[in-house]
C-alpha cells in the first residue's frame, strides 16, 4: 500500500484525531499539542515538547536522576557515584545502561557497582547530613584508589532540606581537595531525564572546572590536534568505535564524556581545541559554558550510518587543517569498501521496511540516516524527553508526511504502531515486549538489545546485522497457529 | 581494520582486535591519570585480605551493591496479580519507569504500570492533583477493572494521604463511586520490595474485606472451606503459582491464588498485546474472606497480611519458600490437616522420583560448600534443600533479613551435622559477600545475575536462582516449589557442578584424565 505524501499526511492527521478520542477532554487538549505531522518546509516538526507528562498516562520518561546519574555522571569510571537516598533508585539502575569501560572494577573504577545511602525512616526524619559524611569516610578506607566521588540526589534530599554541599565542601576539604561533587538531580525536579543531564553539566562546570588549580602542570603537552568526544556514552562500546576513526583522520582524543572516561579527561577539556558533540540534549549546556569561558567552538556530529559519518567526519575536520581533512578523505576511503560490502549484503533483506522510532538524546533522528542507508524508511518518530531545538534539528532527517509524536504514551505508541504497521519498531525495554506481542519486529535503541557498538564504521556493519535479524527472524511467521489463520 | 560484512564482529569479539587494544592503552597512559598497575594490583590483594574484611564488616552508613529494592516495586507485583488491574503508583514519574524496565528485564515481558508523574509544584502543593487526573486518564485509557495504588519516597515524604485523595478523586469524577481503587502506602525508606509486597496486599484485602475505605458496610464473613494461598514477592512466580495449583488440585483442595500474576508475566507471542491477563478475579478476593485460612509460601513476605487474615477470624500458616523434600512434605501434611483431604499417591511418587534423583547424584553435592544470598524467604528453602542433599550452606546473606530471621536461619543449622560452620548475614550486601568469599571460600554462589560480579571477582561459580535474572532466559517459567520444583533446582545445581568438572579437567594431557564421559 503506498500512499502520496499529501494522502499519507492526510490519514496520520486522522490517526491522531482517533487516538485523541480516547483521553478526557482536558487531556486530549494537552495531548493533542504534542502529536504532529512533520511537513516540509516548516522549521520544527509542529509538536509541542518538554513539557509536564500528564499523570496516569503510562508515560515512558524518567526523571532528573536518571539523567544525572544514570546518563551524565554515572560513566565516569574512576569515581564513585553515591545513590543518596532510599535503596530503589540505585538498584534499578544498576549497570543497566551497558556503559562500557576498562578498568578493575571496585578497585581503580566503579562504574556497574551500586553505592546508596539505604536511607531508613530515621534518616528522613532527622535528616541524612551526618550519614553522608560518614559515607565518604567509609568510601575513603574501602575504596582508596577512587579519584572522587558525587552524590546524586533522590527524592527525599530535596525535600527534607539536607545541605549536601555543605557536607561535600567539609568534607573536600579533609581530604586535600578531593572532588566531590554534591548534585542536586532529585527525580521530582524538571518533567524528565533532561533537567537531570542539565544540572549534572552545571555541577561539572561548578565542582570541577571552577575548582581547576590554574597553576597545576598540564598532565600532557597541547597539540594542535585535541579534542574530546562530548555526549557518547560508550554504550556497547560505542565511543570506542568513534574515537578510533577520529584519531585516524589525524585527531587526538584527549577527553571522552563520559563513556569510559574519568575526572582527569574532564578536568583536561578545557583544553582541547573543538568539542565534538554527539548527544546534543545531554551535554549542550556544557559545550555552550566551554565555548563561551575557554573559546572552545564545538560541532554536532552524526556517527550512525556510512553516509552520516563522512558528512560529519568532513565537518569535523573543516575546523582544522588540509592535513586533517585529508585524514577525513582518507578514513571515508578506508571503509568505503567495507560499508559497500555491508550494504551489498543487507540492503537486498531491509529495502523498503518501514520504521516506527521512540528514543531517547539524539537517536530518533540521528539513526535516520542509518537506516536509509539500508534502504529503510522511518515514518513516525517521537523524542522521550525532547526540547523544541531537538524537534527542529529533526526537520533535516524526517520526511514530508512522517508522524511526529512527543512524550507517547503506551497507548498512542500501541494505536499507532497498530494502525501504521511498521516492518521494526525501534524503541526501549519497556516498549520492547508490548510490539514483540503484537508480532512486531523491535530492536532496543537505548542499550542497543545488548548489542552493538552501532556508532561509527564498524558500528554500522553491526547495526545492520541487528536490523536484518530482528526483521528477518523466522519467527514472526509463527505467531498464529496454522488451525487458527484464516483460508 | 578487523571489522568485515561477512563475519560481523560485535563487542564480544571487535574489542580485542589489535587497534581496539591499542586504542585503551594509550587513552589510559595519555588521558586517565589512571592508577599504576601495581598499585591497583596491590588494591586488589589487599581487599582478599581479612584486615579488609574487618574493615568492610565495620562499616555503618556505607551500602554497596545491595541485593534489595524498594517497596513499589512490591506494590506493583501484587497489583498485576489480579484479574485487569493496572498499577499506579503516586509521585514521581521515574520511579514507575525504573519498576517497569527492572520487571520487564527479568520476565521478558511487557510490565504496565502509571505514575502520577509528579513534579515540582506537587512537591510543594502536595499531590491531589495529580491523583485526580492520573486516576481520570489511566481509567479512560486503559480501562482496568480495578487500580491500585501505591506510592514512591516523594509522596511519602511530602505526607499525601492516599484515603483522602482516592476519596476527593472519586467524588471529582475521576472513577466511578464504587470502582474498587484500594491503596498502600509503601515508603521506600522504610523495609524493602517484600514489605512492599505486604502492604499492598494488605491493602487489597483491606479494601475488600474491610468495606471499601468506609464506602460499603463491612462485609460478614461467613466461612467455607476453601485455602488462600498467596505466594509472596517471587522471581519464579509464573512457574511456581502453576505448580501449587497442580498440587492442590491434585489434592482436590479448594483454593484462592491470591495474586497470582503466573498468566500476566507468560503471556503468548500471538499478535495480541495482553495488558491484563489472568489474575485473582475481584470476585475472589472479596470472597476470599470466607476461606478457612490463608497459608503463605514466604513468611517475610506477608506478616502484616498475615496477621489481618488472623484477625477476620482465618487460621494462617507460613512457609519460607518451601524448596525441597522436607519442606514439600511440610507443607502437603499442613495443607492436609487443614483441609482433611489426604495427599495422593501421584505426589508421593513424585516425592519418590524426586528422592530417587538425589540418590543419583548425591556423590556430587555432598560436602560442597555454597553461599547463598536473596530475599530472607528464598535464602530458608534453598539452604534447607542444601543440608538435605548434604552440602553445607556456608554463607547466607539477605540484606533485607532482620535478626529474627537470622535466629531461624542458625536454628535450621543447629538441626543438621551439615549445618555446622555455617552463618547467617542479615542486613548485610554484596560487597561484605564478597569478604565472605575470598576470606571463606566456598564451592559454589547461588543468587541473582547480579551475583556474576562476585563470580568473577572471586572465582567462585554463580548458580543463577533468585530475583532479578537478567542475564539467563526464561528459568523463571519453572517451578522451584513442590517436588517437581525442587528437581528443576536440583538440576540447575547439578548442571553447574558438572561444568565446572569438565571446565577444570579440559586441558590435553595435563588434566583430560579425569575428562570422563560418564559421571
Amino acid at each position: 500500500m503506498s500512499l502520496t505524501v499529501e494522502a499519507n499526511t492526510q490519514r496520520n492527521k486522522q490517526l491522531v484525531e482517533e487516538v485523541l478520542k480516547v483521553y478526557p477532554d482536558k487531556t486530549a487538549k494537552k495531548r493533542a499539542k504534542h502529536l504532529g505531522v512533520y511537513e516540509d518546509g516548516k522549521s520544527d516538526c509542529g509538536v509541542k515538547s518538554n513539557i509536564k507528562s500528564i499523570p496516569g498516562v503510562m508515560t515512558i520518561r524518567g526523571c532528573a536522576y536518571a539523567g544525572s546519574k544514570g546518563v551524565v555522571w554515572g560513566p565516569i569510571k574512576d569515581m564513585i557515584h553515591i545513590s543518596h537516598g532510599p535503596v530503589g533508585c540505585g538498584q534499578y539502575s544498576w549497570a543497566a545502561r551497558r556503559n562500557y569501560y576498562i578498568g578493575t572494577t571496585g578497585i581503580d573504577t566503579f562504574v556497574t557497582m551500586q553505592f546508596t545511602s539505604d536511607f531508613q525512616e530515621k534518616d528522613i526524619v532527622f535528616g541524612g547530613d551526618k550519614k553522608l559524611a560518614k559515607i565518604i569516610d567509609e568510601i575513603q578506607v574501602l575504596f582508596p584508589l577512587n579519584h572522587g566521588i558525587t552524590i546524586q540526589s533522590e527524592c527525599p534530599i530535596g525535600l527534607i532540606g539536607d545541605d549536601i554541599e555543605a557536607v561535600s565542601k567539609a568534607k573536600s576539604k579533609e581530604y586535600t581537595g578531593k572532588t566531590i561533587v554534591p548534585v542536586r538531580c532529585e527525580g521530582f525536579r524538571g518533567v524528565s531525564q533532561s533537567l537531570g543531564h542539565h544540572i549534572a553539566n552545571d555541577t561539572i562546570r561548578d565542582w570541577v572546572f571552577d575548582k581547576l588549580d590554574k597553576d597545576a602542570p598540564p598532565r600532557f603537552e597541547p597539540s594542535p590536534y585535541d579534542v574530546a568526544i562530548i555526549g557518547d556514552y560508550n554504550i556497547g562500546g560505542d565511543a570506542w568505535s568513534s574515537r578510533i576513526l577520529l584519531e585516524e583522520m589525524g585527531l587526538r582524543v584527549i577527553a571522552q564524556w563520559s563513556g569510559d572516561g574519568s575526572i582527569a579527561e574532564l578536568e583536561a577539556t578545557p583544553k582541547a581545541k573543538l568539542n565534538v558533540l554527539h548527544c546534543y540534549r545531554s551535554m549542550n549546556y556544557i559545550s555552550r559554558h566551554m565555548e563561551e569561558k575557554y573559546g572552545i567552538p564545538w560541532v554536532e556530529y552524526n556517527f550512525f550510518g556510512p553516509s552520516k559519518i563522512a558528512a560529519s567526519l568532513r565537518e569535523i575536520a573543516s575546523h582544522f587543517d588540509d592535513n586533517i581533512k585529508e585524514g577525513a578523505e582518507r578514513v571515508i576511503a578506508k571503509y568505503q569498501p567495507l560499508m559497500q560490502a555491508v550494504i551489498d549484503k543487507y540492503r537486498p533483506r531491509l529495502e523498503g521496511k518501514k520504521v516506527m522510532l521512540f528514543v531517547g538524546g539524539l537517536r530518533p533522528r540521528h539513526v535516520i540516516g542509518a537506516y536509509e542507508d539500508l534502504g529503510m524508511e522511518v515514518i513516525g518518530t517521537g523524542y522521550e524527553f525532547g526540547h523544541n531545538d531537538d524537534y527542529q534539528r529533526t526537520t533535516h532527517y524526517v520526511k514530508d508526511g512522517t508522524l511526529i509524536y512527543d512524550d507517547v504514551t503506551g497507548y498512542e505508541f500501541e494505536q499507532f504502531v497498530e494502525a501504521l504497521q511498521p516492518d521494526l519498531v525501534a524503541s526501549g525495554i519497556k516498549e520492547k515486549y508490548v510490539f514483540q506481542k503484537m508480532g512486531f519486529p523491535f530492536r532496543q535503541m537505548h542499550s542497543w538489545d545488548y548489542s552493538g557498538p552501532y556508532h561509527g564504521y564498524d558500528g554500522f556493519a553491526i547495526f545492520a546485522r541487528d536490523m536484518d535479524m530482528a526483521i528477518n527472524n523466522p519467527v514472526w511467521s509463527l505467531t498464529k497457529a496454522p488451525w487458527q489463520q484464516q483460508a | 581494520m578487523s571489522q568485515n560484512a561477512e563475519h560481523v564482529l560485535d563487542h564480544f569479539d571487535l574489542f580485542r582486535q589489535p587497534e581496539y587494544v591499542e586504542l585503551f592503552e594509550n587513552k589510559k597512559k595519555n588521558f586517565e591519570n589512571a592508577e599504576p598497575a601495581d598499585k591497583v594490583e596491590q588494591a586488589r590483594e589487599w581487599t582478599k585480605t581479612w584486615e579488609y574484611r574487618e574493615k568492610n564488616f565495620a562499616r555503618e552508613a556505607l551500602t554497596v551493591n545491595p541485593a534489595k529494592a524498594c517497596q513499589p516495586l512490591g506494590a506493583v507485583f501484587v497489583a498485576v496479580g489480579f484479574e485487569s488491574t493496572l498499577p499506579f503508583v503516586h509521585g514521581s514519574q521515574g520511579c514507575v519507569a525504573y519498576y517497569r524496565s527492572h520487571f520487564s528485564r527479568h520476565f521478558k515481558e511487557p510490565s504496565s504500570c502509571v505514575s502520577s508523574s509528579m513534579t515540582e509544584d506537587a512537591a510543594v502543593f502536595g499531590g491531589l492533583n495529580n491523583m485526580i487526573d492520573g486516576l481520570a486518564n489511566a481509567y479512560a485509557m486503559y480501562k482496568p477493572k480495578m487500580i491500585a495504588v501505591s506510592t514512591t519516597c516523594m509522596a511519602e515524604v511530602i505526607g499525601d494521604d492516599l484515603n483522602a485523595f482516592i476519596k476527593n478523586a472519586k467524588e471529582k469524577g475521576s472513577v466511578p463511586e464504587d470502582f474498587d481503587v484500594p491503596f498502600a502506602h509503601t515508603p521506600a525508606f522504610v523495609g524493602s520490595h517484600i514489605t512492599g509486597y505486604d502492604n499492598a496486599l494488605l491493602g487489597v484485602l483491606k479494601h475488600f474485606w474491610d468495606g471499601k475505605a468506609g464506602t460499603v458496610p463491612v462485609p460478614e464473613r461467613v466461612p467455607n472451606e476453601k485455602i488462600n494461598f498467596v505466594g509472596g514477592f517471587d522471581g519464579y512466580t509464573v512457574g511456581n503459582q502453576r505448580e501449587v495449583s497442580r498440587m492442590l488440585d491434585l489434592m482436590g483442595v479448594e483454593y484462592t491464588l491470591l495474586c497470582d500474576a503466573s498468566d500476566v508475566w507468560d503471556t503468548p507471542t500471538d499478535g495480541e498485546f495482553r495488558m491484563y491477563d489472568g489474575g485473582t478475579t475481584l470476585a475472589d478476593a472479596a470472597a476470599a474472606l470466607n476461606a478457612k485460612a490463608t497459608v503463605s509460601m514466604q513468611e517475610y513476605c506477608t506478616p502484616k497480611t498475615l496477621e489481618f487474615c488472623a484477625s477476620k477470624g482465618q487460621e494462617t500458616l507460613a512457609f519460607n519458600h518451601p524448596v525441597g523434600i522436607a519442606a514439600t512434605d511440610q507443607f502437603l501434611m499442613a495443607i492436609s490437616k487443614l483441609t482433611g483431604k489426604p495427599i495422593p499417591d501421584a505426589l508421593a511418587k513424585e516425592r519418590g522420583r524426586l528422592v530417587d534423583a538425589i540418590a543419583d547424584s548425591n556423590a556430587h553435592i555432598h560436602g560442597k560448600k555454597f553461599a547463598i544470598y536473596g530475599d530472607p524467604d528464598l535464602c530458608y528453602g534453598l539452604a534447607a534443600f542444601l543440608l538435605e542433599l548434604g552440602a553445607e550452606p556456608t554463607h547466607v546473606l539477605a540484606t533485607n533479613g532482620n535478626k529474627e530471621w537470622a535466629q531461624k536461619m542458625q536454628a535450621l543449622f543447629d538441626g543438621s551435622p551439615f549445618g555446622k560452620g555455617c552463618h547467617a548475614y542479615a542486613g548485610k550486601d554484596l560487597w561484605h559477600m564478597r569478604s565472605l568469599l575470598f576470606t571463606e571460600p566456598v564451592d559454589f554462589l547461588i543468587g541473582n545475575t547480579y551475583g556474576k560480579y562476585l563470580e568473577r571477582d572471586t572465582g567462585t561459580p554463580l548458580i543463577r536462582i533468585g530475583f532479578p535474572v537478567f542475564d539467563r532466559h526464561h528459568h523463571h517459567r519453572y517451578p522451584v516449589w513442590g517436588y517437581q520444583g525442587a528437581m528443576n533446582v536440583l538440576v540447575w545445581i547439578l548442571d553447574k557442578i558438572f561444568d565446572e568438572i569438565d571446565k577444570n579437567t579440559i586441558v590435553p594431557a595435563k588434566t583430560d584424565y579425569s575428562y570422563d564421559i560418564i559421571r
